[in-house]
C-alpha cells in the first residue's frame, strides 16, 4: 500500500515534498536555499502556543482560588516587594543577554555568543535560585501549598514556570556543549533560534505572573 | 486535622504509590477468568512470532517505523483492539442492568461495576474515537497534501507510543490494582485523595497525562505538516475537505489538551502532595476542576467528530460522483464550530447554579452551534441531490451517519435548553444522546471509510 504511487508519479512527487528535520542536517546549504524552509521554528512556536494554554489554565486557576485564603495568610503577609523585584530584573537580564548571544550568533562569533549563552545561564540560575530560596522561606513559614487553595495555585503557577525555566537552563547548557563541540553550524543555528524562542516566551509569562500573581496583589 | 483522612504514610510506597499485595484482585473470579484468557491469547501470540521469526521485522518495520501511513495503521489497530476491550465493558454493564432487577444483585459487585463503567468512557473516547481519528489524519492527510511524511517524522512516533502507553496502563490495571471507579471524567471530590483512596485513579491520572501529552504533540506535528508541507501551488482553499477538516482538528487539539493535561496536574499535586485545589476544604473548589475539564471536555467532542465529518464529505462527493456542494460554505461552517465548541462548555453542567443569565449564555452559544452543522448536513444532502448515487457499503454507512447523527443532534439541541437539561441531567436521555452523535458519528465514519466497512475508499475512487 505505501508504494502506491508509480514511479512515475513519485519522481514528480519527490522533490515537491518538503524534506523533515533529520533529512535537513545532512542537506548541503546550497540545497538548503531552494527547497522549503525547515518545519522546526513553525512546529515550534505552536508548541509554544500549546504551553500558552497551560499557564492559561494555571492562570485562570489563580484567579478563581488566588482569594481562598482558609485562614491562612494572604499575599501581603508573604511576598517582599523588593526580592520579588531583583528576581524578575534577572530574568529580564537574561532576556537581553540571550538577544546578544544572538546578534553574536548572526556575525558567526562563536565565543561570543558562548560568552553571551554564559551570562544568560548565570541570570538564569540566580533566577531560579532566588524562587527555590522563596518556596523554601515559604514552606517553612507554614505557607506551603497545602496550607489554602491560595498557595496551591501560587505554587503550581510559579513552580510551572520554575520548572520551565530549568529545563531551559539544562537546554541552555546543553547547547552551549554542542556550540563548543561543533560550533555554529546550520542545525546549531536552528536549536538556538527556538530556544531564543523559549527563553522569551518564559519572559513573558513572568511578566505576567509578576503582574497578577505579585504586585496587583501587593497594591 | 490536617489530613487525618488522606491516605497513612505507610501504604504511600515512593515506588508503588498507593499500589500493595491486597490490591492484587485474586477473589475476584471474573478478573481471574479474564486473566488467563489474555495471558494465553498473549503467550500465544509470543509463540506464534518467535516461530515464525517476526520480532526482528515487527521492531524494524513497525514499533520503530517513522512512516506516516504505518503508524496511521497502528492507531487503527489500537483503536480496534481497544474498541474490543470497551465493548465488552458495555456489555458487562448491559448484563448487570439486565440482571439486578427484581431484588437481584446482578453479577457484578458495586466497585466492579463502576471500574467497568469508568473504563469503558475512557477508553472509548481516548483510545478508540480518539485513535481512530489520529489514525486516519496519519495515513490519509499527508498523502492529500502531497507531501512525504509529517514534519516531524520521529516526534510521530513517540506520539503513538505514548498513546499506546496510556492504554496499557488502563489495561494493566484490570489485574494489577484497580482502576477508578469514579466516571470518565474523575469529578473530584469522588476523585481526590480523601474518598479514592485505592491505586485505580492514579492509573486514571498516569493513563490520560501520557496519552493526552502524546496526542497534544500529534496535533502539533500535524499543524505543521498542514502549513508547511503542502505541494506547492496548493492554496489553503485548494485542500481537499478532509485536510480541512484535519487541521481544524488539531488546531482544537493543541488549544484545548493543554487544559487537560493542566487540570489531571492538578489533581494529581492534590492527591499526591496535599495540594487543596479541588478539596472541599481549605478553600479549594471542586467545581473548578469541573469547569477546567469541560473547557477541554467540550472541543474534545469536536475533536472527535469533525475529522468524521471530513471523512463522510469526501465519501459522499466520491459516491455521488460530484464535487462536494458549497465547499467553502463547508470550511466555514468547520471554521465556526472551532471556535463556538470554546464557548459551551458550561451546558454540561447547567445544574451547577450559576445562574439564570450564564445559563442562558451557554444554551444560546449551544444552540448556535447546530448552525454550521445543519450547514454541513444540507450540503451533503445537496452533494447526493441529482448525483450518480451509488449506494455500495461506505456510502450505506454514511446514510446510516446522517439520520443517526442528525437524531443526536437535535436531541443535543433539546439539551441546550436549560429547564429541558434541568430534567434531563445524568438521565438516560443523555447518555442516548451522546451515544448517538458519537456512535452514530464517529463510529459509523470510521467503519465507512476502513476497508472492513467494504470496498474502501481508495479503491474506488
Amino acid at each position: 500500500m505505501s508504494s502506491a504511487t508509480s514511479p512515475a508519479q513519485q519522481s514528480m512527487v519527490e522533490p515537491l515534498a518538503d524534506r523533515p528535520m533529520h533529512h535537513a542536517r545532512e542537506a548541503k546549504p546550497h540545497e538548503d536555499a531552494h527547497a522549503h524552509s525547515s518545519p522546526t521554528p513553525v512546529g515550534f512556536w505552536i508548541y509554544l502556543m500549546s504551553d500558552c494554554v497551560i499557564f492559561g489554565a494555571l492562570f485562570a486557576t489563580y484567579a478563581v482560588l488566588g482569594g481562598n485564603y482558609a485562614g491562612g495568610p494572604a499575599p501581603k503577609d508573604l511576598f517582599e516587594p523588593g526580592f520579588i523585584a531583583v528576581e524578575t530584573a534577572l530574568l529580564l537580564f537574561s532576556s537581553v543577554t540571550f538577544g546578544l548571544a544572538m546578534l553574536r550568533a548572526g556575525k558567526s562569533d562563536t565565543n561570543g555568543t558562548l560568552m553571551w549563552l554564559a551570562v544568560t545561564a548565570l541570570f538564569g540560575a540566580g533566577f531560579i535560585g532566588m524562587e527555590i530560596y522563596e518556596f523554601n522561606h515559604l514552606i517553612h513559614l507554614g505557607a506551603g501549598p497545602d496550607r489554602s487553595a491560595f498557595l496551591s495555585s501560587f505554587f503550581a503557577l510559579v513552580g510551572t514556570h520554575g520548572l520551565h525555566v530549568t529545563g531551559g537552563l539544562i537546554w541552555l547548557i546543553t547547547l552551549m556543549v554542542q556550540i563548543r563541540m561543533h560550533g555554529l553550524i546550520g542545525p546549531n543555528m536552528q536549536r538556538l533560534g527556538t530556544l531564543s524562542m523559549f527563553w522569551h516566551f518564559l519572559d513573558l509569562v513572568w511578566i505576567g505572573v509578576f503582574s497578577f500573581v505579585y504586585l496587583v496583589r501587593l497594591i | 486535622m490536617a489530613s487525618e483522612h488522606i491516605q497513612p504514610a505507610e501504604t504511600f510506597s515512593p515506588i508503588f504509590g498507593r499500589l500493595t499485595l491486597d490490591w492484587i484482585p485474586i477473589h475476584e473470579p471474573i478478573l481471574i477468568g479474564t486473566f488467563a484468557g489474555v495471558a494465553l491469547g498473549g503467550l500465544l501470540v509470543f509463540a506464534l512470532m518467535t516461530y515464525f521469526r517476526l520480532w526482528v521485522p515487527f521492531w524494524k518495520n513497525w514499533v520503530t517505523t517513522v512512516d506516516h501511513k504505518k503508524i496511521g495503521i497502528m492507531y487503527m489497530v489500537l483503536a480496534f483492539i481497544m474498541m474490543v476491550r470497551g465493548f465488552a465493558d458495555a456489555l458487562m454493564m448491559r448484563g448487570q442492568q439486565a440482571m439486578a432487577a427484581g431484588g437481584s444483585e446482578g453479577w457484578l459487585p458495586p466497585h466492579h461495576y463502576d471500574q467497568v463503567f469508568t473504563a469503558h468512557g475512557v477508553i472509548m473516547i481516548f483510545f478508540v474515537a480518539m485513535a481512530f481519528i489520529t489514525g486516519f489524519m496519519n495515513y490519509v492527510m499527508p498523502l492529500q497534501i502531497g507531501a512525504r511524511d509529517v514534519a516531524f517524522p520521529f516526534l510521530n512516533n513517540f506520539s503513538l507510543w505514548m498513546t499506546v502507553a496510556g492504554a496499557l496502563l488502563v489495561n494493566i490495571s484490570l489485574f494489577v490494582g484497580e482502576f477508578a471507579r469514579v466516571g470518565w471524567l474523575a469529578f473530584p471530590p469522588l476523585s481526590g485523595a480523601n474518598y479514592s483512596t485505592g491505586p485505580g485513579m492514579d492509573y486514571y491520572l498516569w493513563a490520560l497525562q501520557i496519552a493526552g501529552v502524546g496526542t497534544t504533540l500529534s496535533g502539533i506535528n500535524m499543524i505543521a505538516t498542514i502549513v508547511k508541507m503542502r505541494a506547492p501551488g496548493m492554496k489553503l482553499m485548494d485542500m481537499p475537505i478532509f485536510t480541512w477538516t484535519a487541521l481544524i482538528t488539531n488546531v482544537l487539539i493543541v488549544a484545548a489538551f493543554p487544559v487537560l493535561t493542566a487540570t489531571l496536574a492538578m489533581l494529581t499535586l492534590d492527591r499526591y502532595m496535599d495540594f487543596r485545589f479541588f478539596t472541599n476544604d481549605y478553600g479549594g473548589n471542586a467545581m473548578m476542576y469541573v469547569n477546567l475539564i469541560w473547557i477541554w471536555g467540550h472541543p474534545e467532542v469536536y475533536i472527535l467528530i469533525i475529522p468524521c465529518f471530513g471523512i463522510i464529505s469526501e465519501i459522499v462527493s466520491t459516491f455521488s460522483r460530484k464535487p462536494i456542494f458549497g465547499y467553502r460554505t463547508m470550511v466555514w461552517a468547520t471554521g465556526c464550530i472551532m471556535v463556538l465548541s470554546f464557548v459551551v462548555w458550561l451546558h454540561h453542567f447547567f445544574t451547577m447554579g450559576s445562574g439564570a443569565n450564564v445559563n442562558a449564555f451557554f444554551g444560546i452559544t449551544t444552540m448556535i452551534i447546530a448552525v454550521p452543522t445543519g450547514v454541513k448536513i444540507f450540503n451533503w444532502l445537496f452533494t447526493m441531490y441529482k448525483g450518480r448515487v451509488r449506494l455500495e457499503v461506505p456510502m450505506l454507512w454514511t446514510i446510516g451517519f446522517l439520520v443517526t447523527f442528525t437524531i443526536g443532534g437535535m436531541t443535543g439541541v433539546m439539551l441546550a435548553v436549560p429547564p429541558v437539561d434541568f430534567q434531563l441531567h445524568n438521565t438516560l436521555f443523555l447518555i442516548a444522546h451522546f451515544h448517538n452523535v458519537i456512535i452514530g458519528g464517529v463510529v459509523f465514519a470510521v467503519f465507512a471509510a476502513s476497508p472492513t466497512g467494504g470496498p474502501s475508499v481508495r479503491l474506488q475512487a
